[in-house]
């Protein structure tokens, strides 16, 4: 009977979890599926208070309201910039929980008798817990800039990677053959090198790549707790660990898709050094048109009296355009022109102008991420478009707003075979009658690919900073 | 062998209707999605509980503390980041 409740109990608790998860179909009621998520963690606390005797009450509370009240803390303090690092941190502290429950529970386990299956699990949440750890930290500091944001390659970095996989695994084994000081010893060590793993995998990856990681860090993070919970026979934790492993790898597949890369490439890399291909047989920069001639649309209509000014050609552009379609890229929030961009979109709303916003799945640092700074900009959810709701619609466009994006916006990745993006997916700016791009400089985004997109006649580009770019745009359309 | 079955069967279960319910979430949630599932992972806490459920050495209940208090950032921090984010996503 007890038995049967403890399954009614957990059973509850998950589906709870799935209802609040299943909320998050719809922006509407993400929030209460938020709840519902935090309530159900909220009885699973409660229920294992009830069922265990559980002792140092004053030290355990003491050291949940030491957790709960620094994360809180941060939840409060951190910018929706900061949010891909914080995320990362975040991951790296559930992966210490999972390493050192796992190895306390393989340590007691040791003494009265574990079971094969607890012993495997057991290491596998230590292994995967202690990565999660150092991968997650990394990540953070390239996030934060506390860290060089760039890719480092060690030499031989694939073959690195598989070694300290092998090692890890292999010290895993001689860990469950031993006991006593013996077992203490090697649990420190498959700590320590797991660690170094973490280490060794984030520390190659950088700039629009970070989405990748973090998505990963996500999944690693769901295992070592699933695992966790195989070690403590607690359906409870497998559950949840499972869930959010399942969410982890869903997000690193949409990342890689939308890279189009995959992801033994971004963590291995073994189909490195095909850079010097591709710098052959790219088009001499002083033709890019050739490019672009392949979508075989857009026939240049530069107008005759073209003011040779860019700038008088870009409040042209605007004040004609009917149906603008603007592009935000990470270059966006680094230069904080969110609400820049959100003034002169809405001025022109305001002209009877039909205005939405094209997201690219990578844009920012962590999938999503660009949605959410435009949406504390004020923007209405519904404007935020995606990528293949969108894609169609670019031809109709009269005007293209890039605001620091590159890569996302690259033709070369149609036009031009073997490039790193080559066979990426897009958003088709190249296909709307006019683009304005308000980048920094004309250098090409995070793959070193040069985007012909900034030389068709149908481009007006204004170089600077986007902030003051865009500040000016608003007060000459308005004065006009 | 019941044991591995059962501790199979909930995580299969679980990986498969997680990955049915997160696919229907639009990309326009993804970065909140993460950070409450990163909040869900933090579920490790109860493994911190059962560490002062069962008798061992003041060395293990030092760890066991230790991974309360990174849990409980975790759960705390991740569902109040995600709320402030959600709060953002409205109709003008």
């Amino acid at each position: 009977m007890d038995f049967l409740h403890h399954w009614l109990f957990d059973a509850g608790i998950v589906l709870l979890l799935f209802v609040g998860i299943g909320l998050f179909r719809s922006p509407r009621t993400a929030r209460s599926g938020n709840w519902a998520a935090a309530a159900a963690l909220a009885l699973a606390i409660l229920i294992v208070l009830l069922r265990h005797e559980v002792s140092f009450l004053v030290a355990v509370a003491a050291a949940l309201a030491l957790g709960g009240g620094l994360g809180l803390l941060a939840a409060v303090k951190v910018t929706m910039l900061q949010i891909p690092a914080m995320v990362a941190f975040q991951h790296g502290m559930g992966g210490v929980a999972a390493f050192l429950i796992s190895s306390v529970e393989l340590w007691r386990g040791s003494q009265h008798g574990l079971s094969a299956l607890g012993e495997v699990s057991g290491l596998a949440g230590l292994a995967i817990g202690a990565a999660t750890f150092s991968g997650s930290i990394i990540a953070s500091g390239k996030l934060i800039g506390w860290m060089k944001p760039q890719p480092r390659l060690l030499p031989r970095h694939g073959v690195l990677t598989v070694v300290t996989i092998a090692l890890v695994v292999a010290i895993a084994v001689i860990t469950s053959l031993l006991t006593g000081v013996g077992l203490l010893i090697c649990l420190a060590a498959t700590v320590l090198i797991s660690v170094g793993l973490g280490v060794v995998v984030s520390i190659r990856i950088g700039g629009a790549d970070m989405p990748v990681l973090i998505s990963f860090l996500n999944a690693t993070a769901g295992f070592a707790a699933a695992f966790c919970g195989v070690i403590l026979g607690s359906h409870l934790l497998v559950a949840c660990g499972a869930t959010v492993a399942a969410s982890g790898s869903i997000l690193t597949h949409v990342m890689c898709k939308a890279m189009n890369r995959n992801i033994f490439r971004v963590f291995l890399g073994f189909a490195a050094g095909t850079k010097a291909n591709w710098m052959l047989k790219e088009p001499p920069r002083d033709q890019p048109q050739e490019a672009q001639a392949d979508d075989g649309e857009t026939p240049p209509t530069t107008p005759p009296e073209a003011p040779a000014d860019p700038f008088e050609l870009a409040l042209e552009y605007c004040q004609h355009a009917e149906r603008i379609i603007v592009v935000p890229g990470y270059g966006m929030a680094v230069a904080q022109a969110q609400g820049q961009v959100v003034t002169l979109a809405n001025h022109m709303m305001d002209q009877g102008k039909q205005v939405s916003y094209a997201i690219h799945p990578v844009a920012g640092r962590m999938p999503g991420h660009m949605n959410v700074l435009l949406a504390e900009a004020d923007v209405d959810y519904d404007l935020l478009r995606e990528m293949d709701d969108v894609n169609p619609e670019f031809r109709e466009i009269d005007l293209v707003l890039v605001v620091g994006a590159c890569d996302v916006v690259n033709p070369a990745a149609i036009s031009v075979e073997g490039t790193p993006i080559s066979g990426m997916p897009i958003l088709k700016a190249h296909e709307a009658k006019h683009v304005i791009v308000c980048n920094l400089d004309e250098r090409p985004g995070y793959s070193g690919v040069p985007n012909p997109l900034y030389h068709s006649p149908n481009t007006v580009l204004l170089l600077g900073d986007a902030k003051e770019t865009l500040t000016r745009l608003t007060d000459s359309l308005k004065a006009a | 062998m019941e044991q591995l079955l059962v501790m199979l069967g909930v995580f299969v279960g679980s990986l498969a209707l997680g990955y049915l319910l997160i696919s229907k979430v639009p990309q326009l949630l993804h970065t909140p999605l993460m950070s409450m599932t990163n909040a869900i992972s933090a579920v490790t806490l109860l493994g911190g509980l059962l560490i002062f459920a069962g008798a061992g050495s003041a060395s293990e209940y030092v760890l066991g503390a230790i991974a309360l208090v990174t849990a409980s950032f975790n759960v705390l921090g991740g569902f109040a980041i995600t709320d402030r984010m959600l709060r953002f996503f409205r109709k003008r």
